[in-house]
């Protein structure tokens, strides 16, 4: 079918698919929520804003539990020294998670406005703290990660939760709020309507102009702050895993390799930078569907741009340069790959296929009267 | 407590309480298909109102198991990361292809279960609620796929290039006889929990002469579902499964306090009480013949007593050592010639050899005494095993006869006439529970000291981490699980209690409407 190489490179672009999938889903949930407090003038405006994704959201978060799978799946070695790795942030990011899918359920249950309000606090952690984490996850990422491996793959990791909460980090961490946040307004231009629509239509355009900024600023202070990685010696593309055994250099200006090489990838960042701005344009002029596609493609553009910049590695070691993870030497085996591959190529068309189906069903908008009209069947 | 400590205790917590929330989930998914399959194939809105009613504690339910659940995939990564790099190549495929297969369709048709009443025809709104349930049980299968793998590792090899366990056959891990049993077992378990918490709600309302017309129905779906269940949950029991691989063996030993191999067929410990020091169990009592029977489905063939079982593993540890030894020489480099071959040879008792790191610092030369160490803790304590088996069986044949004598009732249709029933029915809530929690604690304490049966032991598994920063998310996770399962108690008493008439489900003329149906006097 596809040799080893070929298969690794695939599942690279694989995993961004996963990402992107995330963002473009699971992103405008967060986002939403992280608005409920700050959009949603009260109870109803703000149960209108939770239905308006109450049928997606679980649906939505397993773009993330799967990204998550197919990490442990395809990139085992990347899964083990990641998680272990930012231990603290994955276990804020994961207590932040587990308040969600209550949050949704129970909120509207009992009347009382206490348990509600209490319910709406823990909506908007649960999804603007992993909103920000994963940010400055794929910010540490960028800078290289402290750790090292023994004689049998062992990891040691040098470092805690506060040295990935450093400013490039925390600028990452950032821009993926805003842009779940500008995500969310531009879904609820989708679904809502009056003060509750304008509202959001203000913040989001504000937002994505943000994202824009942060965006351009970081890609600067990539260029002229922070030290690339190479690899300078062969690596068999189409061996096993020899994840300590090559040698890379770091160097100012690393992460522009790629680029010199391949001028045209020029065009992501920049079109991640066009999406955001039309994106705010669009919003202004009440172009909804517009609005919602091109934050979208800015998302994508974001995650594809960190990808490429980082290409081939997927975890770069501050520690010890040579045991950084690239996307070649730390995947699975080539049998567990391929059979990975078909398995998707199989159930992402049919995810693909029902999720569009469920949001054809659910389609239109939400007003407070429909909540009225439904009080008890609703969230 | 050393960090190894620490994190099973981490693992069990999480795993544990996610527990509380799946069988539930399995089982009801179900009963909520069947009931609105009623609803459509004859057209009574009672059965509708059943679905949403029951629905609403279903989804109660659900969030607190997407919440713990989400928990369980990223444990792995952060509090096992050697294990995840040990043997992600096998173990990680199962979860994805869950996610991918199961838990996509499952979380989208939730939605769908919940806001698509008025929006889906009948017949598409009864397709997503099949399609729910299905896929609930496929995200099992998959889970307990990875599970069986655990318990018994097929179709993969150690790779001495990449020092991790590598897919060899695919087929030969979904195919896992002990993941297979696994498997229909735990669905099983899972499908009496629904029937029993349905059962035991609707007895309450009965015994309290509310919701009769609705109740009833509930009592006679449940009952019927829960017998069958129940059936098969004890014929399908995880037994079949024990005479395969050492782990099996071991746990299979331990359950059964079979201190040394006796000739088959082996007696069944009814009742005792198991003395680890004299390794010998006080006061049994005892069934001849019938663990044999249970376990080895024969009469000739003898069930491995614990004795036997660490002379067998003495043996594999020394070999252990050879192959610990001749991993180091061929992993550095300084191979001599006939290590390949000779490393062939003991290549499957290296698991044996890790196992001896956790009393030597140097394997291959370790000490008779450290040996010794090893061979102690390659089994299990016994008492805890023993006695959670015995509490999950206990709790298996209570609510056989439960289900028994409701699903008589049932077909009388009388349930109502026997209050002692109905409490017997309210009381059995617990039981369900009790018998997962007590079958995952035996399947998985009985697998110590192993994290991949006969191949990675436990300590080595962990990641990289101090104890105090497990102890540190162990508490934080301690006390907001605690709080979610307090709430989530809660919401379902609370709902429970309103029934479905105070939860706006039914209407005032729904017992008018269709009148209870009378028994028939010629039956």
């Amino acid at each position: 079918m596809m040799d080893y190489e070929t298969l690794r490179f695939v599942w690279w672009v694989l995993i961004g698919v996963l990402l992107i999938g995330f963002a473009v889903t699971d992103g405008f949930d967060m986002g939403v929520a992280t608005l409920l407090k700050i959009v949603g003038h009260g109870d109803e405006e703000r149960r209108v804003m939770i239905n308006s994704m109450a049928p997606h959201w679980d649906g939505n978060q397993v773009w993330l539990v799967t990204a998550g799978g197919a990490l442990f799946a395809a990139w085992p070695p990347v899964y083990a020294a990641a998680f272990n790795g930012f231990y603290f942030a994955l276990m804020l990011t994961l207590f932040a998670l587990f308040l969600r899918p209550l949050a949704f359920d129970y909120r509207s249950k009992l009347e009382n406005s206490t348990w509600r309000s209490r319910w709406d606090w823990g909506l908007t952690i649960g999804s603007a703290v992993p909103a920000l984490i994963f940010g400055v996850a794929f910010g540490n990422l960028l800078q290289g990660v402290p750790f090292q491996f023994d004689d049998y793959l062992r990891l040691e990791y040098q470092g805690g939760l506060l040295g990935l909460l450093n400013p490039f980090a925390l600028l990452a961490g950032l821009l993926s709020l805003l842009m779940f946040v500008t995500h969310g307004a531009a879904w609820l231009q989708l679904k809502t309507e009056g003060e509750l629509r304008s509202r959001s239509a203000a913040i989001g355009s504000l937002t994505a102009l943000v994202c824009a900024a942060l965006f351009v600023l970081g890609g600067v202070w990539l260029l002229l702050g922070i030290d690339g990685y190479q690899v300078t010696s062969v690596i068999d593309t189409q061996g096993y895993n020899d994840t300590t055994g090559k040698v890379v250099a770091v160097s100012a200006g690393g992460w522009m390799t790629n680029y010199s090489r391949f001028p045209l990838l020029w065009l992501l960042p920049v079109l991640g930078v066009l999406g955001f701005v039309l994106c705010a344009l669009t919003m202004k002029l009440g172009r909804h569907a517009l609005a919602f596609t091109s934050s979208a493609v800015a998302m994508a553009m974001v995650v594809v741009t960190t990808g490429v910049t980082m290409f081939p590695f997927v975890m770069p070691s501050s520690l010890n340069p040579n045991h950084s993870l690239t996307m070649w030497d730390a995947t699975a085996s080539e049998l567990t790959l391929k059979i990975m591959f078909v398995v998707v190529c199989i159930f992402v068309p049919l995810i693909l296929l029902y999720t569009a189906w469920s949001y054809w069903v659910m389609r239109g908008r939400l007003n407070e009267q429909f909540i009225r009209d439904n009080d008890k069947a609703l969230y | 407590m050393d960090i190894v400590e620490l994190s099973r205790l981490q693992f069990a917590f999480t795993a544990m309480v996610h527990f509380l929330f799946v069988p539930l989930t399995l089982g009801l998914s179900i009963l909520l298909a069947i009931m609105e399959s009623v609803y459509v194939m004859t057209g009574k809105t009672i059965y509708r109102q059943m679905t949403k009613f029951w629905g609403k504690l279903f989804g109660i339910n659900f969030a607190l198991g997407v919440t713990t659940g989400i928990a369980m995939e990223f444990q792995f990564g952060t509090n096992w990361s050697y294990y995840s790099h040990y043997v992600g190549d096998i173990f990680g495929a199962p979860l994805a292809i869950e996610a991918l297969m199961a838990f996509f369709l499952e979380s989208t048709l939730v939605g769908l279960f919940f806001f698509g009443w008025d929006r889906l025809s009948k017949e598409k709104h009864l397709a997503v609620t099949w399609l729910m349930a299905l896929a609930t049980n496929m995200s099992a299968l998959w889970i307990l796929v990875a599970n069986g793998w655990m318990q018994h590792p097929v179709g993969s090899e150690l790779n001495l290039a990449t020092m991790r366990m590598e897919l060899v056959s695919f087929a030969e891990v979904l195919l896992n006889p002990v993941a297979q049993v696994k498997f229909v077992h735990t669905v099983s378990a899972g499908y009496v929990t629904g029937a029993v918490f349905v059962l035991a709600i609707s007895s309450w309302y009965l015994l309290k002469g509310r919701e009769v017309a609705f109740a009833r129905r509930s009592f006679a779906i449940a009952s019927a579902f829960g017998l069958a269940s129940a059936l098969s949950v004890i014929v399908l029991g995880d037994e079949s499964g024990y005479e395969l691989g050492d782990v099996q063996k071991v746990k299979l030993a331990a359950i059964e306090a079979e201190w040394q191999t006796h000739p088959a067929p082996a007696a069944f410990t009814l009742f005792g009480l198991p003395n680890e020091s004299k390794q010998h169990t006080d006061f049994a009592i005892r069934i001849p013949g019938v663990m044999g029977l249970i376990a080895t489905r024969s009469l000739d063939t003898e069930v491995m007593g614990i004795r036997e079982l660490k002379e067998e593993h003495r043996e594999r540890i020394v070999n252990g050592q050879e192959a610990y030894a001749l991993m180091q020489r061929l992993r550095s480099g300084e191979e001599r010639d006939g290590d390949q071959a000779r490393f062939e040879a003991v290549r499957s008792d290296l698991g044996y050899g890790l196992l001896l790191s956790a009393y030597s610092d140097d394997v291959a030369n370790a000490t008779t005494a450290e040996i010794n160490q090893a061979v102690e803790a390659s089994i299990p304590k016994v008492w805890p095993l023993f006695w959670s088996f015995r509490a999950m069986v206990a709790a298996g044949f209570s609510m056989l006869l439960l289900f028994a004598l409701a699903f008589w009732h049932s077909v009388r249709r009388q349930p109502e006439k026997s209050p002692w029933l109905l409490r017997f029915a309210l009381f059995s809530l617990p039981l369900p529970w009790i018998a997962s929690e007590a079958g995952w604690f035996v399947a998985e304490y009985g697998r110590q000291p192993w994290a991949i049966g006969e191949i990675l032991p436990v300590h080595l598994a962990i990641s990289s981490l101090t104890s105090e920063q497990v102890l540190t998310t162990l508490i934080a996770i301690g006390i907001l699980y605690t709080t979610f399962v307090i709430i989530e108690m809660w919401l379902m008493q609370h709902f429970a209690r309103k029934g479905p008439s105070g939860s706006g489900y039914l209407d005032e003329e729904t017992d008018a409407d269709y009148p209870l149906p009378t028994p028939t006097r010629e039956a």
